[in-house]
């Protein structure tokens, strides 16, 4: 993949643009191929940051579309007792498994603001074009993303499992464990989400192409829960929980990134 | 010079006609392999000590399990390589396995569950390898699902390429995991780095099977690769003269 796209003005200036410029009869130009005209600006992590701070002042102004998946989250939650038994035993129980199926389903409903606006209003092509890294691009709306979606999840977890008869004791071991499987599940989601950037109706193919690849989140996050819970030590869960976000920090944008610009084409 | 046969490879004329020819080459084999593989499991191998006559549906179980990872590790290299070189024939591969490597898969889980009835008294336990089997099945179904969400065959090759390699990357991790979850499956007798732990007259058969297998999915992925290609290039003119002739 190619981090450096060419400026805007290279692609989009004058018809007598100087050399790497597409001339009117030239056969179509992706942004991969304009490349190497000039280095970009800035650096990747000062270019992230901006995106990060474009992201946030831009969710600020849409409060309702983040609360949204919280409220999906409680919901999920006040279903167990409703679907199984409002028996403490039984719901202790189920509480680590009833929170973690609630956060993959709410994560999943927040994945469908991740890249669909930016890619509607061609902020997306641009950022393909800045001639930034996009890899650290997208990494920072996965990040944004997370702020907005994984980190209030952390906080209405522990609620959620203390009112499935969790003790006290276990909300530290349960916050930890919330927020480091967020961030794979975002990562994994960005990966999705930009897979389906192409997919005019990518309703019911989101939660197939994500959900698979989730269980090893699912599996170790539940556990962490439960020896939470049980007042045992949860450090072995949560590091391998830990190994699995780092992975997905490490290759997730990359993958996000090759997605993002064959959609683009 | 020396790299004339693999440009040849990206030809898709050449391509189909030498499908057609290595068809016969791994199909025969196949068939004697899997014959002999399944009257000697069946009817030849003695019966287990513990299982009786149950056990000999693992002649089909296993080398099936052994296919659904390996099609799909097949899926992901030919994905990548058309990812990375550009090269057609490479996602016309892919989009050729995914459709054995679920059949395969649906395989395994049929004839497990069939075994699990008499062995552990019910058709379906959420034991750690059936569960990654199941995984693995809708690991395919999504494969699939993405692929038919686009009109446009080219960038359906890319973008699901892409999806491949992030599976292939996934895929061991959720085995793992899965392992770690929770276990009551019998520990394997074949796979194992010492002597297996089961006389000549059980393995030998298996072998075959497994070889069989492999040379059975060689040639029906020659066969979907030619229908592959006949559906990509049938605008293209060289198709008339293929169908004329």
């Amino acid at each position: 993949m190619n981090e450096y796209g060419a400026p805007a003005s290279a692609s989009y200036g004058a018809p007598a643009a100087p050399a790497g410029a597409v001339s009117m009869n030239a056969p179509p130009v992706s942004p991969m191929d304009v490349a190497q005209v000039t280095p970009p600006q800035g650096s990747p992590l000062t270019a992230a940051g901006l995106v990060v701070a474009r992201d946030l002042k831009l969710a600020f102004r849409k409060r309702g579309q983040w609360i949204q998946p919280l409220i999906f989250f409680a919901i999920v939650t006040a279903l167990f007792p409703l679907g199984i038994s409002p028996e403490p035993s039984k719901l202790r129980a189920i509480a680590p498994g009833a929170v973690w199926i609630g956060a993959l389903l709410s994560s999943l409903l927040a994945l469908e603001f991740l890249f669909r606006d930016d890619a509607h209003d061609g902020t997306l092509e641009q950022y393909a074009l800045s001639g930034q890294s996009l890899t650290w691009l997208l990494l920072a709306k996965t990040a944004t993303h997370w702020l907005l979606t994984g980190l209030p999840l952390a906080v209405m977890a522990p609620l959620a499992a203390l009112s499935l008869g969790a003790p006290i004791g276990s909300v530290p071991g349960i916050v930890a464990a919330v927020v480091i499987g967020s961030v794979a599940l975002s990562l994994i989601g960005s990966i999705a989400a930009a897979l389906t950037l192409g997919v005019r109706r990518s309703g019911a193919l989101l939660p197939l192409l994500t959900l698979p690849l989730s269980v090893p989140v699912l599996i170790f996050g539940a556990r962490a829960t439960e020896l939470a819970i049980g007042a045992e030590s949860y450090s072995a869960p949560l590091y391998l929980l830990g190994a699995f976000a780092v992975l997905g920090v490490t290759l997730a944008p990359l993958a996000s990134a090759v997605a993002v610009r064959i959609s683009l084409e | 010079m020396a790299w004339t046969w693999f440009h040849r490879l990206g030809s898709p004329p050449y391509i189909y006609g030498l499908a057609g020819r290595l068809t016969a080459w791994f199909a025969w084999p196949a068939g004697l392999l899997i014959a002999y593989g399944l009257y000697a499991g069946l009817f030849v191998a003695p019966a287990d000590y513990q299982q009786g006559d149950g056990y000999r549906i693992i002649f089909l179980h296993a080398p099936s399990a052994y296919m659904s990872v390996m099609v799909y590790t097949t899926m992901s290299i030919a994905a990548a390589v058309g990812l990375i070189w550009r090269m057609k024939i490479a996602h016309a591969v892919a989009a050729s396995c995914a459709v054995l490597g679920a059949t395969f898969t649906v395989m395994t889980l049929a004839t497990g569950s069939l075994w699990g009835k008499p062995m552990w008294g019910t058709y379906w336990v959420w034991d750690p390898r059936i569960t990654f089997e199941l995984l693995l099945l809708f690991l395919y179904l999504g494969y699939m699902g993405l692929r038919s969400a686009f009109d446009d065959v080219q960038r359906a090759d890319r973008v699901s390429a892409v999806l491949a390699i992030v599976g292939i990357v996934d895929v061991p991790i959720i085995h793992y995991s899965v392992i770690w979850w929770n276990s009551l499956h019998q520990a394997p007798s074949l796979m194992k780095f010492s002597k297996p732990s089961m006389p000549p007259e059980m393995y030998i058969p298996i072998l075959a099977m497994f070889l069989g297998f492999t040379l059975l999915f060689a040639a029906l992925l020659l066969t979907r690769l030619r229908a592959e290609v006949l559906n990509r290039e049938r605008t293209a003119s060289w198709i008339r003269e293929v169908v004329s002739a």
